[in-house]
């Protein structure tokens, strides 16, 4: 029941990454075949870091359930590290920071793994809010008492709790879609991450006016309809493989696109305040892997609560 | 007989070696930012802020490889020799230049130890502060090797390097660390003045090392 559209999609997305290194190499050829345009350059980074993540995902669908849950297990490790690098932070922190890689982070992915609705969904805005500041609090010093324990929390809620809605997808019931659930994880992370390439290539053929200027420079109106728009128009071509209808699928792509949108405006203005340009420096061409996921960290549990809401049985 | 255990000694180094690197890796993804000076095989000095004892081991990840193998951290014996884990590790896999930080119990002066290590074509890992910092100040006031070093072997590079979130990472008396990233600025290399004083070469390397530390927050 899974493998034909699974792997249908992910051809068709191997089909679009053809063409793109296709389109790429012939721009350096043209251009600049001494590789001196950094625009080009950093475009055919992007395009061999895609084929690197995409054969990732792909195993890990493949492998099925586990591979799922471990692959974004690890996902929300590399992120959590990426973003507590940058908060600010005490020695009297210690321990309650490594209690999230080390207790948190596990335990969500556990519940996750053992389908505990009840808990996985307000174990971090619940207990670790309420608790990790305890740990804090205990060992001493107040300075900054209050930002610390807050960036902390972001980061769980956006690096754990938000990543682990990905595969907690594959546990939702939807009745006469058994079995099939890991098209909703593939289809979901198609749309939001097609809208963010497809809103940086209308970006760049016709972007003019800025949505914030101080924000982020590459963010333009002009790529932001063009990008949610044609991502919305090609993930409803899609519905057939999903469980909704034609229209059903084409609200759910708005939203998700929409949600992938503000989720990279709310994560640039974080490093605009932190003064970084990038997250990390791990995935040649992206930066870092928040840079990657913020689309997604915003859009999952939206989509997973809007699933869960109307369609389970 | 005593050949085999050489040459398991040696393996094991090896494998412990590449454990330790597979572990900083994971725990601090560590980046060199190389800003004003190259990774290539030239003799030099990188100088360090010491805030863990993980410091030395993150400069040794992020040195090329043909590098790494060349360059040997300036450790404290009296750290090092205190259990036979330690000392295999500071001995064999790091091959660490010991020195005794106790005036009274060395036997060997600190100074001709480095210095003859350089003379055997390796480049060295020296943190000028002495010990750990723990507290506020960001550098603490440099010790006289570094000199001694320079004006010994006045043609070797005085690299700066600066190493940041590592405090965070692990704390003094922590022992689990907290997966931080980690940035490692190398900074343009200095050397002696014929006619600069101690007091004055101190204060100029420990501000270039500072410098590092501005122009990493700033990007």
């Amino acid at each position: 029941m899974t493998a034909p559209h699974l792997l249908w999609l992910l051809g068709g997305v191997a089909a679009i990454l053809i063409v793109a290194t296709l389109i790429g190499q012939a721009l350096r050829l043209r251009f600049a075949p001494d590789g001196t345009n950094p625009v080009i350059e950093n475009l055919n980074a992007r395009i061999a870091a895609w084929w690197g993540m995409v054969a990732l995902l792909s195993i890990a669908f493949l492998a099925g359930r586990a591979g799922v849950v471990i692959l974004f297990a690890l996902l929300s490790f590399a992120a959590l590290r990426e973003f507590l690098s940058l908060t600010v932070k005490h020695s009297a922190d210690h321990w309650s920071l490594a209690a999230g890689f080390f207790v948190i982070l596990p335990l969500q992915y556990w519940l996750i793994w053992t389908d505990w609705y009840g808990l996985y969904s307000i174990f971090v805005p619940v207990y670790a809010f309420l608790l990790l500041p305890v740990v804090s609090a205990l060992r001493g010093t107040t300075k900054h008492f209050l930002v610390r324990v807050a960036e902390t929390q972001w980061a769980l809620m956006l690096c754990i709790f938000c990543i682990s809605h990905v595969p907690a997808l594959l546990s939702l019931e939807i009745s006469g879609f058994e079995g099939r659930n890991v098209i909703l994880i593939a289809w979901m992370i198609f749309v939001v991450q097609l809208s963010d390439v497809l809103q940086y290539v209308w970006g760049k053929l016709i972007g003019r006016t800025k949505v914030a200027p101080n924000l982020s420079p590459s963010k333009t109106w002009e790529g932001f309809v063009g990008g949610t728009l044609s991502a919305t128009l090609i993930g409803t071509s899609l519905w057939w493989m999903t469980p909704f209808s034609l229209l059903e699928a084409a609200g759910m792509c708005l939203v998700i696109t929409m949600m992938g949108f503000f989720g990279g405006l709310v994560m640039s203005a974080i490093k605009r305040d932190k003064g970084v340009k990038d997250w990390g420096h791990m995935i040649a061409g992206h930066g870092g892997f928040i840079d990657r996921l913020d689309s997604v960290i915003f859009a999952a549990p939206i989509f997973f609560h809007l699933t869960r809401f109307w369609w389970t049985v | 007989m005593q050949g085999l255990k050489v040459a398991v000694r040696s393996l094991l180094a090896i494998f412990l070696g590449k454990v330790i690197l597979l572990f900083a890796r994971f725990v601090t993804a560590p980046r060199a930012l190389w800003s004003g000076i190259e990774p290539i095989p030239r003799q030099r000095v990188y100088f360090a802020n010491h805030t863990s004892n993980g410091d030395f081991v993150l400069i040794w990840t992020v040195l090329p490889m043909a590098l790494r193998s060349r360059t040997r951290p300036v450790a404290a014996l009296d750290y090092w020799l205190t259990s036979r884990l330690r000392a295999f590790i500071g001995r064999d896999v790091f091959n660490a230049v010991l020195i005794d930080r106790r005036p009274e119990s060395r036997a060997e002066d600190p100074v001709s130890q480095m210095v003859a290590a350089l003379n055997d074509g390796f480049s060295l890992i020296l943190f000028p502060e002495g010990g750990r910092n723990s507290g506020d100040l960001a550098l603490l006031p440099f010790k006289s090797g570094l000199y001694h070093l320079a004006k010994h072997r006045p043609e070797v590079d005085l690299v700066p390097v600066w190493i940041s979130n590592l405090n965070h990472v692990m704390p003094k008396g922590q022992i689990i660390p907290v997966p931080l990233i980690c940035t490692l600025t190398f900074g343009a290399p200095l050397h002696v003045d014929a006619n600069e004083t101690k007091d004055a070469f101190l204060t100029r390397s420990s501000e270039s090392l500072l410098a590092l530390s501005r122009l990493e927050e700033g990007t």
